[in-house]
């Protein structure tokens, strides 16, 4: 459906977009995810029309978009903070996209009826979008963006105002509405547990580079670089040797799993991976501060003369505060990350 | 596209503003093809030019500072308190300032002058003193501090000077440190307005001035139209230009710090029942302020023209009723009965703010996007018009637009034309700020749902901007109506304006001529509060809408 081939924007002397590749198939969900200032919203505009790009081609359904207007691209585009026309109301914000294409009232409004009910707001058509919750006003929006039946839906930011829980609820609707119509989405978030809850397919960007890309699987256990397993919440992460099936590291010797790359590289060790033990046991560690998560303790360890360690233990098991302790590594939750030298590629 | 949008106001000030008054600037300053730049040293020179010059700029100043000191407890007042009436006391207070400059000078005329009010009760007069055109400048001028300070003011949020307290700042610090500098830019630009509209007064200075005081446009139009001295008429017109330049290239630095983001908030949420003695005694003494500075000049001018219609003593339509005759009384002071006026000036306003609309429109919607220098530049010169002696505009219509292919001279269009120059301003500064505040993505949102350009500006910008546009055409249907300088020189003598008919009638002796400038001045007055009432409840009746 979707093509980028080398896109590019400049802003001045920075790129915004350097050169970006990027596929996205027919009814897939893809979900672009980086912080703020990687480029992501300006993928967006970029394939919306509403930026112009210095260099690359967009091409939607095989046709080259260059010099075709932003309202002639047929995309739908949810806006990060909605957008939706203060002067009108609900039904005839929906309407709005069939009414630029010419549909006849009675379908319009048809369709506007059949939309507000996907979304979980029937018979809201005549009331003021002042006077909706910020829940609300997202739900209009998407059936505002999918009222003309776009080729291609793409969401700024979607769920990026909500409070948490509301969050987490419409991310699992999001993804069965679009499973069910057979959307094509391509959505850009900051938030990694919404992409991976939303996604088919994660593209991570930096700097307006893509960094990784793949399944949410994929991209959550083998992070391609440093910079995506910090970006994922992961700390752990030290500059390592590996030779053969151990890695020298600040932290002393840490086994990786077979077939790991040899040499410099970067080397990261889940939190899971971090086994808490007897003070003579292993690497020597003082217990800090320690972070109940509902099931788990996340710990933070502090090494003589090595970089803090988190670990995460089971709720018995949790070290007193200022306890020495002793602490191991499993091969199992350590991931060697391409090295420094080459920072991107899936 | 934006300079497809310029064109049309481009031609339009080429054309009717920059071509005359270059024309007539050239008739001053050249002799047989020559610049005689000379002319300026030889006139700046003059003692009684040095005597204008200096009058101008300090009863400007003096105007200013005494406007400020009047208005902006009323702006407090306005923005931080909640009493009855409050919103039709604002739509009052900005009564005079839509009001034509004769009739002001007119009501004040009617209060401090011959015969007038305090003569009458207390032998007081004022009309040949500085003072009457200085209390007539703060008549005209409290509403643009109340609204311009105000509506900032207003808007501030509480909290920030709470916030100041509660770290310890005292009252009067926790306002000096907080509130004071957010407003300042808001009090520069509104002192640096009642400066420029001072600066170049006419129509009150030339009824309530007398012989011995005269402002540069006063004495621009002395020179032009009595004198026929050209060449000093045209320095003075550059010395004005030069300085009404100066003025609005400060405004523009202080409007675009005042740009610099304030955190605001729903004034509604802002204002309380005053509390305590001393709030009560502020909100009474502006309601006093407005009541002696604003009611009673109107209120005064009201009385006048409908006192002794009928005879010494009696009240009647007796002025009114003149009106409807041509030269009642013995005075032949116009070819067709005073009563016309009303119709030309209606006629006429009404083309002048389509016009202005269209104008001013296009200009606005070519400045919406900030842009560069040359767009910056654009801006202030839309201003100009406000300052630039009308008298020479309008003379410089009658010598420039008199042949073919323009000629305009015998038409009707020349003074609606004049009028929608002086219009343009305000639809501008009206719509300007309103289209400006639509969010960018707004217009993309409809973009992408299929709106080309055009469409998305008919469906997203106009609904948002109707309602300025509403007011914007008051404003200018307002000044076009009230517009003195330049159509004096233009209304043709069949087909006389009203401000023009005031200061004809005003210009004879004989009591019936008075009564009669003093009715006509009610009509006028009347015709211009109620459009503007009609506005008021434009703005605050939908205010809740976005």
């Amino acid at each position: 459906m979707l093509s980028l081939q080398a896109a590019t924007v400049r802003f001045g002397e920075r790129a915004a977009l350097d050169a970006v590749d990027l596929e996205v198939a027919d009814h897939r969900i893809v979900c672009v995810l980086g912080p703020s200032g990687s480029g992501k919203s300006t993928l967006l505009r970029a394939v919306a029309g509403l930026q112009p790009m210095d260099a690359g081609r967009v091409l939607l359904a095989g046709q080259d978009q260059a010099g075709v207007p932003v309202h002639r691209r047929g995309l739908g585009l949810m806006f990060q903070d909605h957008q939706l026309f203060p002067h009108r109301d609900v039904g005839s914000n929906v309407a709005f996209g069939l009414r630029m294409h010419g549909t006849g009232r009675a379908e319009t409004n048809a369709r506007v009826r059949e939309l507000l009910e996907l979304v979980g707001l029937p018979g809201a058509e005549r009331r003021a979008v002042a006077a909706l919750s910020g829940g609300e006003q997202q739900r209009v929006a998407l059936a505002r963006a999918l009222a003309p039946r776009p080729k291609l839906l793409m969401l700024d930011e979607p769920l990026g105002q909500l409070d948490r829980s509301l969050r987490e609820r419409l991310v699992v609707e999001l993804r069965t509405l679009f499973q069910e119509l057979g959307t094509t989405v391509l959505a850009v978030t900051h938030d990694q547990g919404e992409a991976f809850a939303l996604a088919d397919r994660v593209v991570v960007m930096r700097d307006g580079r893509i960094a990784q890309e793949g399944t949410p699987l994929d991209v959550w256990q083998r992070p391609a670089s440093a910079f995506v397993a910090r970006f994922l919440g992961f700390d752990n992460v030290t500059a390592a040797t590996v030779t053969g099936r151990a890695a020298a590291t600040a932290w002393g010797k840490v086994p990786v799993p077979e077939g790991s790359p040899q040499g410099e590289v970067d080397l990261l060790v889940r939190p899971a991976g971090v086994r808490i033990g007897a003070p003579e046991d292993g690497l020597r560690c003082t217990v800090g501060v320690r972070t109940f998560r509902g099931n788990h303790v996340t710990v933070r360890l502090l090494p003589e003369n090595a970089p803090v360690l988190e670990a995460e233990c089971a709720l018995r098991d949790t070290p007193d505060e200022g306890a020495v302790v002793g602490v191991r590594f499993d091969a199992a939750e350590t991931v060697v990350l391409a090295g420094a030298a080459t920072p991107s590629g899936a | 596209m934006r300079l497809g949008l310029m064109a049309v106001p481009v031609a339009f000030f080429a054309l009717f503003f920059a071509y005359p008054v270059t024309a007539i600037v050239g008739r001053g300053l050249k002799a047989e093809g020559d610049w005689q730049f000379g002319r300026i040293g030889e006139v700046l020179s003059r003692p009684d030019i040095l005597d204008v010059l200096w009058f101008t700029t300090w009863q400007a100043l003096a105007s200013t500072a005494l406007t400020l000191l009047i208005a902006l407890p009323g702006a407090y007042v306005f923005a931080r308190f909640d009493f009855p009436g409050k919103q039709v006391l604002r739509a009052v207070v900005t009564v005079p300032f839509v009001l034509p400059t004769v009739v002001v000078g007119t009501a004040f005329l009617a209060l401090l002058g011959r015969g007038g009010l305090l003569d009458e009760l207390w032998g007081v007069r004022l009309d040949t003193t500085v003072w009457a055109i200085l209390l007539a400048h703060v008549f005209f001028n409290y509403a643009v501090v109340v609204r311009t300070v105000g509506g900032l003011w207003s808007q501030l949020d509480p909290r920030q000077e709470e916030a100041a307290r509660v770290l310890g700042a005292g009252r009067f610090a926790a306002f000096r440190r907080v509130t004071l500098p957010a407003l300042a830019p808001a009090v520069a630009a509104a002192a640096l307005m009642v400066f420029l509209f001072t600066f170049t007064s006419f129509g009150v200075v030339q009824i309530l001035g007398g012989p011995a005081y005269s402002t540069l446009e006063v004495e621009i139009y002395r020179q032009t139209a009595q004198l026929l001295d050209l060449p000093t008429a045209a320095v003075l017109t550059l010395v004005q230009f030069a300085a009404v330049g100066g003025i609005l290239a400060v405004h523009a630095a202080t409007v675009r710090r005042r740009e610099r983001a304030l955190k605001l908030v729903d004034p509604a949420q802002t204002s309380r029942r005053p509390r305590g003695v001393g709030q009560w005694a502020l909100l009474g003494g502006v309601l006093l302020t407005a009541l002696l500075l604003i009611l009673l000049p109107l209120g005064v001018l009201v009385e006048r023209s409908l006192d002794g219609g009928d005879g010494p003593g009696g009240y009647g339509f007796g002025y009114y009723e003149a009106l409807q005759s041509v030269g009642a009384g013995g005075s032949s002071t116009f070819l067709v009965p005073p009563l016309e006026a009303v119709g030309n000036s209606l006629r006429y306003a009404l083309v002048a703010t389509l016009i202005a609309l269209v104008v001013g429109g296009l200009a606005a919607a070519a400045l919406t996007r900030r842009a560069g220098r040359l767009v910056r530049g654009f801006d202030a010169l839309l201003m100009l018009p406000l300052g630039v002696s009308a008298v020479t505009v309008g003379f410089g219509f009658l010598i420039t637009l008199d042949k073919p292919p323009l000629d305009l001279r015998t038409s009707w269009i020349l003074v609606p034309l004049a009028q929608a120059l002086v219009g343009v301003p305000f639809v501008v500064r009206t719509m300007l700020p309103v289209l400006r505040a639509v969010d960018d993505r707004l217009r993309e949102a409809a973009a992408v749902l299929g709106a080309s350009p055009l469409r998305a500006w008919r469906e997203v910008d106009l609904p948002l901007v109707r309602r300025a546009v509403l007011v914007a055409a008051g404003f200018a249907f307002a000044v076009s109506l009230g517009e003195f300088g330049a159509t004096v020189f233009i209304a043709r003598p069949d087909n006389p304006t009203l401000p023009v008919a005031v200061a004809r009638l005003l210009g004879r002796s004989g009591e019936l001529n008075y009564g009669q400038a003093m009715a006509l001045s009610t009509i006028l007055m009347l015709v211009c509060a109620v459009s503007l009432l009609l506005l008021e409840r434009i703005r605050t009746d939908r205010s809740g809408e976005f």
